[in-house]
This record gives structure tokens, C-alpha cells and sequence, in this order.
């Protein structure tokens, strides 16, 4: 956030605002007590977060199937107290719509890497869409494989390092970064499409509006919703976090524009 | 005319160090701390808790989600 | 009694998944079983039971469509063929890692490859010795007429719910080609959402109450110390099934002094060899498993004391014959006959070939 030329001041003593009556922000009861397993800085505690409130929020916590990915956030169902399934790699929306067909009256969400999502699990994505399943994908796109050590994925930017692209990555040789929600705006399925960051206070609102709407799609029964978030991955772009942001602001947005691709409307 | 004060309360020993918190206060209320966690971080502090309007910013980027955020009201004594 | 009804094999098991009150079934077209999915969608589940009927993108998305299905508590069933099958051991090791009730159907054809969509025994080493990565097992049916292909269907839902591990059942071309009278059971209906979250509420994912701690269904575990109990936990489920689930059926072993075990179709080719042999005075019976795996080592073990040698049919080039030889220690003579690639060996084949590798080699 842009630094504030005027600061503030107040002389209220500490041990007066710090009562629990004053306490307007804190953890959702639905994280459960383990330390994220994320890196420093890691996009994925964010967007959890984010997901959990929405829940807590909606007060449907006891009617939600989540689907943990293979990824960094393979272990997601450590840290969502939720009934959860962990799918294999770029399988869950194929697992969230045999879930959903069968559980109609649930609330169904994946959570899926670029790799996940948008290389190997391509297919599944894509049907799950085009059929309309009534289910929540969030995608984070950070422009890598985190888990594995910092491969290219198919959202890497051209030219961009990965240690399977130590040269930049090559279009002419590697193809280009796949611009996935794009794709799945397109299908007929989907009533919502957006992309949304959570690096900034500004846009976490922002993104946590889109994830509200994205289940409030899925209780009004419209089809497929589909949030990305595009991340930052500071082991795998081998940056410090605050480093790490402002590449994502110079380099990941121009290409994965922010705002909504598709909105059909809620009524 | 009422004027607001905030004040975070960081879990010392969950927080991972990475500054992002640092980088988002609009008002440099935040700082890293000299020692380190058990973890061996160091870990987001309020240096100048005097200027914290509970404005969230720290809270909603923090991707460990170790910060808690208060807010009152009180008497306009603003000097700034 | 049921209803007595003339239908093909793969007709009477998509009839008996609308009856067994099944929840939903996922399958991608593949020859010789496109007329399960093409019964059910003209049967209209949807209106008969509520049983959702789904053809997927592939059968890597159906066996993963039954993977989030089964793990809700819901019955989910898929039918395939060979190359589909191979294309779903992805699923299936996680499923069977994850402790997931489903039923799968393998209508088997020949291969390798995209072999030919003629029918065959070559799938039984994929079936009952784990198919995908990592040490696990199905337990393994094997129908060999229209009517098991009815029954096994309620039956490999009892069994999968009971050890929460996948139950393939293991048919053929043949048998799913073939027309046959077949009593249907009367329709079980399906499980209310009370019924699962009581009889699997500690383990199915339905929706965390605050009553209890959420239920997780995966197949990892980073801690090597709680994989390998995870495995040894598999392994008792196995051992349980070696224990309790063994099924066999034996023709004509009383005074047997030589046997033929076969499976499925084969079975059907030996009961022929055996009228054809027994009139020519070889006195042979049949062991015929109908659990592949578990497979009925034990008996095969006491009639090794009975009988001089054991001829393995199999349409394929040798696979059951190994577990049979397993099961006999080297105690007596065992060896193998079989067609391949669509070809169906006759009984007059069979029991030429007892002769030549068994009774006088
Ligand atoms: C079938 C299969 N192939 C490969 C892998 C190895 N693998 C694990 S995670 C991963 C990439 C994950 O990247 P992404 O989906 O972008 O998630 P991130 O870690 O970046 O959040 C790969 C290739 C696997 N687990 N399974
Ligand atoms: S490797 Fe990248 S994506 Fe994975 S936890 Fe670390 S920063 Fe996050
Ligand atoms: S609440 Fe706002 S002002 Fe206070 S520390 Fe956090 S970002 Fe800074
Ligand atoms: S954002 Fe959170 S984890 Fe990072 S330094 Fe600040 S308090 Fe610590
Ligand atoms: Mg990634």
C-alpha cells in the first residue's frame, strides 16, 4: 500500500484498546490450530484465509466438501476445519463433480495450482466447466511449480527463469503462458469468471467479495465459478516476499489482467 | 469528534518474518524485530503503536493470518 | 421369486445398478460394455431411483468422479474395458490408499494396447495383484453367467462398504455379450443422507458438524512412521478378506483325479470339457474362483493331495496360472492352457490339452 504522508497519532494507552470488546479482526474459527506449512510470504495462506471467512460468513461450514489439490496446498485439510478430500494431481474438479451430482444440496470447492489446474488436470477442468457443474474452483496462479522445487508450469511467463527454464522460458520451444480463465469464460457452464490478487489490503477486499460470490453462484445453483488468484511464489521466483509482490505488480499482472471475465448476474 | 486508535497484537512465535505486513501499513506503524521467534524469525511489531488506526491493511495481507487487530473510538487529540 | 428376464450380461448389470440402489454411475463409452451406460440411459435412473448417470471426459475423470462420490458414503460404480481400466489405475491406487468404497467393472477385452474388442482373461494379473502404484489390492469377482452379473452388483457394494476398499468385478466380452435367463432381485432402495451419516458419518465427507472432528480422505501421509501403520492397516484389511471373503464354486471334484481351474467364461468352456472328458472316462473336475482375489488358495492346496495335475484355463497366455501354482507348493503338476486375442478355445481343445500337458506328459 501506498506509504501515508500524514501519520496519525493517538495517546490512548495500550492495555485500553487491547480488550477483547475492541477486537475487530481476527483468525476465523475455521483455520484450525496447525502453522500453515507455506513458505514466508506464501499467497496460499491468504487465499485459504479468505475461502474460510466466506464460509464462516455464509454460516455453511457444516454443509461444504473442499478439495485439497497436488501442489504446495496438498495439505490444505490440515489447515481448514472442514470435511475435505485430497484429490490427485489436477483431478479434484472431477472429484468435486462426482461429490456434487451425488450431494446436490452441498457446497463443493476445489483449490488448484496453475499446475494442477491448468497442465495436467486441463481436461478435467475444462468439462467440469463446460457441464456446468455447480461447483467453486479457486485457481492460484503463481506462475510455477512451488512444490517441486520451482518448475516452469504452463502460466509461466515468457521469458521468465524456472529451474526446468534456467534460460527464460522460450515460447518457440515451451509454448505460451496459458491464459486458462480466459478459456473457461468462454464455456457456456460458468456464470462466474474472475481473477483477483491478494497481495495488497485493497485487493484482498476485493477478492473476498469475488469469493463470496463465487459460493453465493453455487447456492443459487448457476453453474461453475471460478475465482483465480494470482500469487506469488517466493522460494520458486527466488525473491523476498516484498520483492516478490512487486514482481507480481510489474510482470504477472500486464499479462493476467485483474477484474471479472464473466458475470451472468445472481437473479 | 470522535477519532479512532487501533493497536495489533501479533502471535509472536506463528509469525514468519515476511515483512509483507511491514510493507502494508500506510503509516509505518509496523517494524521486524531485532530477536527472533521460536522459529528463528524475526517477527512484526508495533514500533510506533501511537500512529496503528486499526486500519486492517497489516491483517488482510498477512498470509498466516497471526495478526489481531483493535479498534476504539476516542476524544479528537490528534496532533500530526 | 424375481423377475425372471432374458437379457445379455452387461444388460443385467446395468439392470442391477438402478436395483442395488446405487447413487450415481461414471463411465466413458468403450466396446464391449458401451450397453451399460447406453441400458441405464435409456432405463431413465434419474426417475427410478435418483441414481445420477453421467458420461464423463474420460476414465480418468470417471474413476475420480467415483473417488469424490464414494468418499461422500454414496455408491458409485463404473463400467470400462480394458484400455479405459489401464487409464483409471491412477484412481484406483488412490481410492484403495484412501479407504474408499466403489465398484468397478471390467468387461475385459484382448490386448495389449488397443488390442482388439474381442473377449479375453488378459487384465487378471492388473486386477488382483494392485494395477496402479503402490502395495494394494481389490477384492476381485469374478461373474461367469448373466445372473452373477446381476447379483454380484449388491454384492461388491456390501463387500466394498465392509473393508471401505474397492471391489472390481471382473467380467469379459463374452459373458457381457451373452444372453441368458436371469432372475433380477427386488430394488433396494437407495440410502437416505440419515442412513450414511449414521452408518458413515465417522468417515465419509458430508459436511463437518460441530459435533465432531472433521472427516479427511486422502491418501498421503508425509510421516513415514504413520504410512507404514497406514499399510500394515491395509494389510490386516487384505488378510481379513483372505480370512472371510474366499468364494469358489466346485463341479464334479468329489472323484476327481484331475482339475481344471478356471474363471468367468473359461469356466463355462471347462464345465463343457469336463461332460466331454468323463464320457471318455478322465475323471475331472472344476474349481471355479469367483473371488480372484482373495483367491481360494486353501482349497486348491487340499486338492493338490487329491488330485494328479491342474490345468489353468484362462483366456490368456498364462496369468491365474501362476497363483495356482503358488497355492499347490510344487506339490503336483500345473500348467496352462489358453487362447488369445479374441480366440475362444473349445471344449474338445481344452480336454486335448489336459491330455498332452497333464495326464500323459
Ligand atoms: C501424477 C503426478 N505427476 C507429478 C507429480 C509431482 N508434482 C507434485 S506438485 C506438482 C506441481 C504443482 O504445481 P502447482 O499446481 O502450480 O501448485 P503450487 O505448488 O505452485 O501451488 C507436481 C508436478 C505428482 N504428484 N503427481
Ligand atoms: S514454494 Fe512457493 S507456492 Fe509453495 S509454499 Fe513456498 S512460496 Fe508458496
Ligand atoms: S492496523 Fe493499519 S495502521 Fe495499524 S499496524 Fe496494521 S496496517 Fe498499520
Ligand atoms: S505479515 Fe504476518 S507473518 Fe509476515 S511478518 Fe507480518 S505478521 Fe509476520
Ligand atoms: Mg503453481
Amino acid at each position: 500500500m501506498a506509504k501515508s504522508k500524514v501519520i496519525p497519532h493517538h495517546d490512548v494507552p495500550l492495555d485500553q484498546i487491547i480488550k477483547p470488546e475492541n477486537i475487530i479482526f481476527k483468525k476465523t474459527k475455521l483455520f484450525t490450530d496447525n502453522v500453515l506449512s507455506y513458505c514466508p510470504g506464501c499467497g496460499h495462506g491468504v487465499a485459504h484465509r479468505l475461502i474460510l471467512e466466506v464460509i464462516e460468513e455464509m454460516g455453511i461450514a457444516d454443509k461444504v466438501i473442499g478439495i485439497a489439490p497436488v501442489g504446495c496446498s496438498v495439505l490444505a485439510y490440515e489447515f481448514m476445519d472442514l470435511d475435505m478430500q485430497e484429490a490427485a494431481h489436477g483431478r479434484a474438479p472431477a472429484l468435486a463433480t462426482g461429490i456434487k451430482r451425488t450431494n446436490p444440496d452441498k457446497f463443493v470447492f476445489s483449490y488448484q495450482g496453475d499446475g494442477d489446474l491448468a497442465a495436467i488436470g486441463t481436461a478435467e477442468t475444462i468439462h467440469a466447466a463446460n457441464r456446468g457443474e455447480n461447483i467453486t474452483v479457486i485457481f492460484i496462479n503463481n506462475g510455477i511449480y512451488g512444490m517441486t522445487g520451482g518448475q516452469m508450469a504452463p502460466t509461466t511467463l515468457e521469458g521468465m527463469k524456472t529451474s526446468t527454464t534456467p534460460y527464460g522460458r522460450d515460447p518457440r520451444q515451451m509454448g505460451h503462458p496459458i491464459k486458462i480463465t480466459e478459456l473457461v469464460a468462454q464455456l457456456p457452464g460458468t456464470c462466474y469468471v474472475t481473477r483477483q490478487a491478494v497481495h495488497t489490503a485493497a485487493l484482498v477486499r476485493k477478492a473476498k467479495k469475488a469469493i463470496r460470490r463465487a459460493f453465493e453462484y453455487q447456492k443459487a445453483n448457476k453453474g461453475l465459478s471460478f475465482v483465480e488468484i494470482v500469487s506469488n511464489c517466493n522460494s520458486g521466483w527466488k525473491m523476498t516476499p516484498v520483492q516478490a509482490i512487486k514482481w507480481l505488480e510489474e510482470n504477472m499482472l500486464p499479462y493476467y489482467p485483474l477484474g471479472d471475465l464473466k458475470d451472468v448476474g445472481l437473479d | 469528534m470522535a477519532k479512532i486508535a487501533g493497536a495489533v497484537v501479533v502471535d509472536i512465535d506463528r509469525c514468519k518474518g515476511c515483512e509483507l505486513c511491514v510493507n502494508e501499513c500506510p503509516f509505518d506503524v509496523l517494524a521486524m524485530s531485532e530477536d527472533v521467534n521460536i522459529k528463528g524469525y524475526h517477527y512484526s511489531y508495533m514500533k510506533n503503536p501511537s500512529a496503528c488506526t486499526g486500519c486492517l491493511a497489516c491483517a488482510l495481507v498477512c498470509p498466516d493470518t497471526v495478526i489481531t487487530v483493535y479498534r476504539v473510538k476516542v476524544p479528537d487529540t490528534a496532533k500530526s | 421369486m424375481g423377475e425372471i428376464l432374458l437379457m445379455k450380461g452387461n444388460e443385467a448389470l446395468a439392470e442391477a445398478i438402478i436395483r442395488a440402489g446405487v447413487d450415481g454411475y461414471f463411465g466413458y463409452p468403450i466396446t464391449p460394455q458401451s450397453e451399460v451406460m447406453e441400458y441405464l440411459a435409456a432405463a431413465k435412473p434419474e426417475e427410478r431411483t435418483g441414481m445420477v448417470l453421467l458420461q464423463a471426459e474420460s476414465e480418468l475423470a470417471a474413476i475420480n468422479m467415483l473417488y469424490g462420490a464414494g468418499a461422500t458414503g454414496k455408491k458409485a460404480i463404473t463400467s470400462s474395458s480394458s484400455p479405459g481400466i489401464s487409464l483409471m489405475q491412477e484412481g484406483i491406487s488412490y481410492i484403495a490408499g484412501a479407504e474408499i468404497p466403489v465398484v468397478v467393472v471390467n468387461v475385459v477385452r484382448g490386448g495389449p494396447g488397443l488390442g482388439t474388442i474381442q473377449p479375453a482373461q488378459s487384465d487378471y494379473f492388473q486386477a488382483t495383484k494392485g494395477g496402479g502404484h503402490g502395495d494394494y489390492h481389490l477384492l476381485v469377482l469374478a461373474p461367469n453367467s448373466v445372473q452373477e452379473m446381476s447379483d454380484f452388483v449388491p454384492l461388491a457394494f456390501d463387500l466394498a462398504f465392509k473393508y471401505r476398499n474397492p471391489v472390481m468385478i471382473l467380467s469379459d466380452g463374452l459373458i457381457g455379450q451373452m444372453m441368458e435367463k436371469v432372475e433380477l432381485f427386488e430394488p433396494i432402495p437407495r440410502w437416505t443422507d440419515e442412513y450414511i451419516r449414521e452408518h458413515h458419518g465417522n468417515w465419509a465427507t458430508i459436511g463437518k458438524t460441530p459435533d465432531r472432528e472433521r472427516n479427511i480422505i486422502t491418501s498421503l501421509d508425509l510421516v513415514p512412521e504413520r504410512m507404514e501403520k497406514h499399510n500394515m492397516h491395509l494389510k490386516e484389511k487384505y488378510e481379513q478378506m483372505e480370512r472371510e471373503e474366499v468364494r469358489f464354486e466346485e463341479i464334479q471334484t468329489e472323484d476327481a483325479e484331475y482339475l481344471f481351474v478356471a474363471y468367468g467364461s473359461s469356466s463355462r468352456i471347462a464345465m463343457k470339457a469336463i461332460k466331454l472328458a468323463r464320457a471318455e472316462g478322465i475323471k475331472v473336475g472344476l474349481l471355479r474362483p469367483i473371488t480372484l482375489y482373495p483367491f481360494p488358495k486353501k482349497r486348491l492346496r487340499e486338492l493338490a493331495d487329491q488330485v494328479k495335475g491342474m490345468l489353468s484355463v484362462e483366456l490368456s497366455l498364462g496369468q491365474m496360472v501362476e497363483d495356482v501354482k503358488l497355492s499347490v507348493e510344487c506339490r503336483i503338476p500345473v500348467e496352462h492352457y489358453g487362447r488369445v486375442g479374441g480366440m475362444i478355445p473349445t471344449p474338445e481343445e481344452v480336454v486335448e490339452a489336459l491330455k498332452t500337458k497333464i495326464i500323459n506328459r
